[in-house]
């Protein structure tokens, strides 16, 4: 199945300026239903850059940002604010983990589920039938999430109090809770061990094919971003270098030029 | 724990307070008489007393920084003595009870003097417990608290006097006058957080004192507005004993409403955005929640308590001036909400009962009262910087699994 053939999500030159600094100039990208991408470059090529793009964190400079969900028509998101762009179905982790310390666990997860429920201050005081059901379906299906996560042991531990790995967890649990078509996961396994990156493999992979949730991935451990992706983005200085299969960026002189340096002919 | 090590450095700090001390606590010069008075009995005292309090000093960050040690090492954290009250029905029902009882019976056992202090504290407690929104919930630092509590005071004392409005009309419009000064501040600080906006938020509190003080057209300026009445009792009107106690009641009701609401809010799709945005508002921003809202909303309800508690202030003085409006009693709530634990009910209830009984009942040591003051403050950011009960988060339990077995 050609996945490519329908993109859920469509970028087109997108370019992003801090001041002088070209941080992003004409990257174009694409992510088909069901389909893992990685974006993969050296430290400073422009992927977060590019995330925040995406998400509505900044507001690109140039390019045109299009989604277009399955059912519904496509739609230019650019400049949207983050909780918006996050309501219409994109949802994100954090290079460095943003969990909520002071929350439980499934408080985290909970938040998650904050743009698809209703109840509001008055609800909040008198707690009508309508307000009571849909608190419980916030309870029962953030748990049901971490069930397939599998930090249903965890519920009601602080998120501060968890070890690395498991909040790593709960921040793509969290993301999950959005119901997202397009998870955006920036560097999911920095600072894992092999175990927990084996894990992760297994765990991305179950979100992809039981829940038909496109992933695009940052990612610099190189066995996980080849054994995961169909496709790879590679970038560098804020520029698309290449993209392509595993095997063909695994080959591509420019790829390996950028992450080991140029060849000096003397 | 206490070693001959701790003990020297004890006394190596006894002899420092001693040597400091010396010129001013020992000489004397006796100008009458023309001689020096040496009085040695002094430094005894600053020895021994530097000697002890150095010695518990240290013994307590001892205790303190092993109980750290002891959480980090991922053992079982103690539950605090306080939060196993809470916890056992058996034993939290009948304080309940008791509490019940005895806040019902107060103003019947007590003079007049003391249901007056009581219905102060209490107004401090609903003021907390507004405050606890904006601060212990939402994150939001507001040292300008007082303009919605000073709001609220005005608009029942310039109703009654410009419309004759009774009690009962003004305190609900009251509210919603903190409420609506509540968004109108909270627009231009959206952008705002930390200590940017303390500082904005103290301004907006100097401004609107600055304003009753100066618009003498609308607020009489600085002397204020008397003759405020009393609430009536359904239509009676009652003797001053009479109607303070018809005060304490009502503060009693309003003060338990204000629990529940705030109790209920906690637990809600609301109050977890707030949380949400106290720990990380980029966070809370990527998970779908809208900053601009949230924080209005944090505004404008911890407002609304306010502005009620004002037109509760004005009812039981009867005179109000921009003197009560001052900078101080929006620290003073602050420290409530610090002192007794960022967002925790109970907590905040009693923080506003010691700060606020206690200098009261101190009257006879006035002279040492911020002295006190700032001691306690500084112990406690020390050895209990999440407060006297700090904030429990809502236990959830589920079939099959369900976390750590024993506390629930």
């Amino acid at each position: 199945m050609d996945r490519t053939a329908q993109p859920i999500l469509k970028v087109n030159g997108l370019g992003m300026n801090f001041g002088g600094l070209r941080a992003l100039d004409n990257v174009d990208l694409d992510v088909g239903k069901e389909e893992i991408v990685a974006m993969i470059g050296p430290n400073g090529a422009g992927k977060t850059t590019f995330f925040n793009c995406i998400t509505g964190l900044y507001t690109p400079t140039d390019g045109d940002i299009i989604i277009s969900p399955l059912g519904k028509r496509s739609e230019r998101i650019n400049g949207l604010k983050p909780n918006l762009v996050t309501r219409k179905g994109l949802s994100r982790t954090f290079q460095n983990i943003r969990l909520f310390p002071n929350m439980t666990v499934l408080e985290n997860v909970m938040i998650g589920r904050h743009c698809r429920t209703t109840t509001g201050i008055a609800g909040a005081i008198f707690r009508g039938r309508s307000a009571r059901r849909e608190e419980k379906e916030i309870v029962d299906s953030s748990y049901t999430i971490l069930k397939k996560i599998g930090l249903e042991k965890s519920v009601n531990e602080f998120a501060k109090n968890l070890p690395y790995g498991k909040q790593r967890r709960l921040e793509i649990a969290r993301a999950l809770a959005t119901e997202p078509f397009l998870l955006l996961l920036d560097e999911p396994a920095a600072g894992m061990n092999p175990h927990e990156t084996h894990e992760l493999d297994d765990l991305i992979r179950k979100i992809r094919d039981e829940e038909g949730i496109s992933i695009l991935l940052i990612e610099h451990d190189m066995k996980l971003v080849m054994s995961l992706s169909d496709r790879i983005f590679a970038v560098d200085y804020g520029k698309k270098i290449a993209q392509g299969t595993p095997d063909e960026i695994k080959r591509n002189p420019v790829v390996i030029r950028a992450y080991l340096g140029e060849e000096i002919d003397a | 724990m206490i070693s001959f090590s701790e003990i020297k450095k004890s006394f190596f700090v006894s002899l420092w307070f001693m040597f400091l001390t010396f010129p001013i606590m020992v000489i004397r010069v006796n100008t009458i008489e023309n001689i020096v008075e040496w009085r040695w009995k002094n430094m005894v005292f600053v020895g021994v007393g530097s000697f002890l309090l150095s010695f518990v000093w240290r013994y307590l960050i001892k205790r303190k920084e092993y109980g750290l040690k002891k959480a980090e090492e991922g053992e079982e954290m103690r539950i605090s003595f306080v939060r196993r009250i809470l916890q056992e029905k058996k034993f939290y029902v009948p304080g309940l009870i008791a509490v019940g009882i005895f806040l019902l019976a107060f103003p019947l056992i007590f003079s007049l003097y003391q249901t007056n202090i009581m219905v102060s504290a209490l107004i401090f407690v609903m003021l907390g417990l507004g405050l606890n929104i904006v601060v212990g919930l939402a994150g939001l630092l507001d040292l300008g608290y007082v303009a919605f509590y000073a709001v609220g005071a005005y608009s029942y004392a310039l109703l009654n006097y410009h419309f004759h409005l009774s009690f009962w009309i003004a305190l609900p419009i009251g509210g919603a006058m903190g409420t609506l000064l509540g968004v109108l501040l909270g627009f231009p600080v959206l952008r705002l957080r930390g200590d940017y906006l303390a500082i904005v938020t103290l301004g907006f509190g100097e401004i609107i004192r600055l304003i009753l003080e100066n618009w003498n057209e609308l607020s009489f300026g600085p002397s204020g507005i008397s003759n405020i009445p009393r609430p009536s009792f359904f239509g009676m009107d009652l003797s001053v004993h009479g109607s303070m106690i018809f005060i304490y009641y009502i503060m009693i009701v309003l003060c338990l409403f204000t629990i529940f609401v705030v109790n209920r809010l906690q637990d809600s799709r609301i109050g977890r955005a707030w949380i949400a945005l106290r720990e990380d508002e980029v966070a809370c921003q990527a998970m779908g929640i809208d900053k601009a809202k949230t924080k209005l909303t944090a505004f404008a309800l911890g407002a609304t308590w306010a502005g009620m508690a004002g037109v509760m202030f004005a009812a039981k003085t009867t005179f109000i001036n921009p003197a009560s409006f001052t900078v101080w009693e929006s620290i003073i709530i602050l420290c409530i909400v610090v002192l007794g634990g960022m967002g925790s009910v109970l907590g905040v209830i009693i923080g506003a009962l010691i700060l606020i009984l206690l200098p009261e009942y101190l009257r006879a040591f006035s002279e040492y009262r911020m002295l006190a003051f700032g001691i306690v403050l500084v112990v406690m950011m020390i050895f209990r910087p999440g407060g006297i009960v700090s904030d429990v988060r809502r236990f959830y339990r589920f079939e099959g699994a369900g976390g750590k077995s024993g506390d629930g």
